[in-house]
């Protein structure tokens, strides 16, 4: 993981957000109230525009920009959670060392452990965590394993398995869960977008 | 969608400068971060209240920043929570020593987004949380109930100990009182546009409503046919009351407040509706509000909220107020 690699991915997951961006908002306004995707768009974008102040610096402090700017610039739930996560993983150690799979991994595990622990939601619940928690522990799975290329095609599985086990969930965390039964029957939101971003970082790496 | 609107990018920024043009004899707008703080300091020794969410409920929580009501408040995006950094650089402008006191909407975006402006805040604070919807049930598995317009009612009578000198231990109790005391129920006739969506959240048919509705236009409870004010107030009223219990001989305020598209003359025979069923039912209304307090954008539609008031509460709802949106006794 380098900070080019973090631009290059949030340019391709931005292209993917917006070209799906009509299914997240109607979404939203089955179960929610219409404004996920808005912030995850605001997020990208302002993530994509810190190209600039961010290409040159050392990867510990570029995460730490994206999580401020994540944080100050999205609001809602998303923001909180996203920008913990980067925060978390700007706090890891030994970031100014080569940082390969392995460590990759690692970063995005205890990220998604910090967002599980902010959001206090766990799988079940009918929330982004159902495809984020899975995708940590398939990840922890394989982060000793030299041959990741293929396990990160399990990885792409898993995320759109859980994405597609939320729509008959009740939600019992977040703005769905105001609805009881009426939430049911529609796929979340959050789940979605997760599981398209998961689905096009996994893809880039196998394809390089 | 039709609204009186530039373009997107700038629709809060432009509204939230407007509002401090409007307002400049008793609130200054800081932008980036956004905050709406009182103009004259905080006094030495007093309690700060802050309160924020998601903009579109106009005029909560701009509105209520004033003597006897919030030290601050922090608008988020429309209908998402603010971010962490407004809580924090309001609570470092606002709080004169005394502590800050964050009052908080049962949101998931919100409690995390304040949650994490206090543990960045490094001065004392404490929280409060309020979930008086009574459309949504409560568990302690869930996110549980949404706080929706009673919020205005914890921040008046909280302002009003706070401005009286009460310690953030006790503002935070009375606040909990207040909540605890309080059921709402609301419902929709028409959707709200979101600004940046540019279409309505919700279709509903002309002759429809939807009952126990939130304040961002979410389902509530189910959707129905519309029915005559009195049938409709009743359904509510019997939310409230098996759900709060009042006795008879408790003193009460109800307080009507508008969706933003309703106009005052619909929400004055609510509140006549309702008076009229509390009166056959031995509840006693002592205290009232009517108008458009915590809104939901341009929906058609009202919410009404039953608080039990004890002396306590009576005599912090009717001390001196002077904010934008409510001002009483001075």
């Amino acid at each position: 993981m380098s900070v080019s690699f973090l631009i290059s991915q949030a340019k391709s997951v931005q292209k993917v957000i917006d070209e799906n961006s009509a299914e997240i908002e109607v979404l939203d306004q089955k179960i929610g109230d219409g404004d996920h995707i808005f912030n995850i768009q605001r997020g990208l974008k302002l993530v994509v525009e810190l190209e600039d102040s961010i290409k040159d610096l050392p990867l510990a402090k570029a995460l730490n920009m994206i999580a401020m700017k994540v944080l100050s610039g999205i609001g809602g739930s998303s923001g909180a959670l996203f920008g913990t996560f980067f925060m978390t993983m700007a706090k890891s150690s030994d970031l100014d060392k080569d940082v390969d799979f392995n460590k990759a991994c690692e970063m995005i595990i205890s990220g998604i452990k910090a967002m599980k622990e902010r959001g206090k939601a766990d799988v079940g619940e009918k929330t982004m965590m159902d495809v984020l928690i899975p995708v940590s522990e398939k990840l922890n799975e394989l982060k000793n394993e030299s041959e990741f290329k293929s396990g990160l095609n399990e990885v792409i599985k898993i995320a759109e398995e859980r994405m597609l086990s939320t729509k008959d969930m009740l939600a019992t965390k977040g703005r769905a869960s105001f609805l009881g039964e009426r939430a049911k029957g529609h796929i979340d939101p959050g789940a979605r977008s997760s599981q398209l971003i998961i689905d096009t970082i996994c893809k880039s790496v196998i394809n390089n | 969608m039709k609204k009186f609107i530039n373009n997107n990018d700038d629709f809060l920024k432009e509204s939230l400068s407007g509002f401090g043009k409007a307002h400049s004899d008793i609130i200054n707008v800081n932008l980036d971060p956004s905050f709406v703080s009182r103009k004259n300091k905080t006094k030495n020794g007093k309690v700060s209240l802050i309160s924020g969410g998601g903009s579109g409920h106009e005029p909560m929580h701009g509105g209520f920043v004033g003597h006897g009501m919030l030290d601050a408040a922090c608008p988020g995006f429309v209908f998402s929570a603010p971010t962490p950094d407004q809580m924090q650089a309001a609570a470092e402008h606002v709080d004169s020593g005394a502590g800050v006191l964050f009052i908080v909407k049962n949101y998931s975006g919100d409690i995390m987004n304040f949650q994490m402006g206090a543990e960045m805040y490094s001065g004392k604070n404490d929280s409060i949380v309020t979930n008086d919807d009574v459309a949504v049930e409560d568990s302690t598995f869930t996110t549980g109930r949404r706080g929706v317009a009673a919020t205005v009612l914890v921040e008046k009578i909280v302002g009003s100990l706070a401005e009286n000198g009460g310690s953030l231990e006790e503002c935070k109790k009375l606040g909990e009182k207040v909540n605890k005391n309080a059921g709402t129920m609301g419902v929709a006739f028409t959707s709200c546009t979101v600004p940046a969506a540019g279409k309505p959240t919700f279709d509903i048919g002309d002759d429809e409503m939807e009952f126990g509705v939130g304040i961002h236009g979410e389902p509530g409870r189910k959707r129905e046919k519309i029915q005559a004010s009195k049938t409709i107030v009743g359904n509510i009223l019997e939310a409230i009351l098996d759900n709060l219990k009042p006795e008879k001989n408790e003193k009460n305020l109800l307080f009507v407040n508008g969706m933003g598209g309703t106009p005052l003359t619909e929400l004055y025979l609510v509140y006549e509706d309702a008076c009229q069923i509390l009166q056959s039912k031995g509840v006693q209304v002592t205290k009232s509000l009517v108008g458009n307090y915590c809104t939901s954008l341009e929906m058609q539609g009202a919410s009404i909220t039953l608080l039990k008031c004890d002396d306590e509460i009576l005599k912090h709802w009717d001390s001196p107020v002077h904010t934008a949106a409510m001002r009483w006794g001075m």
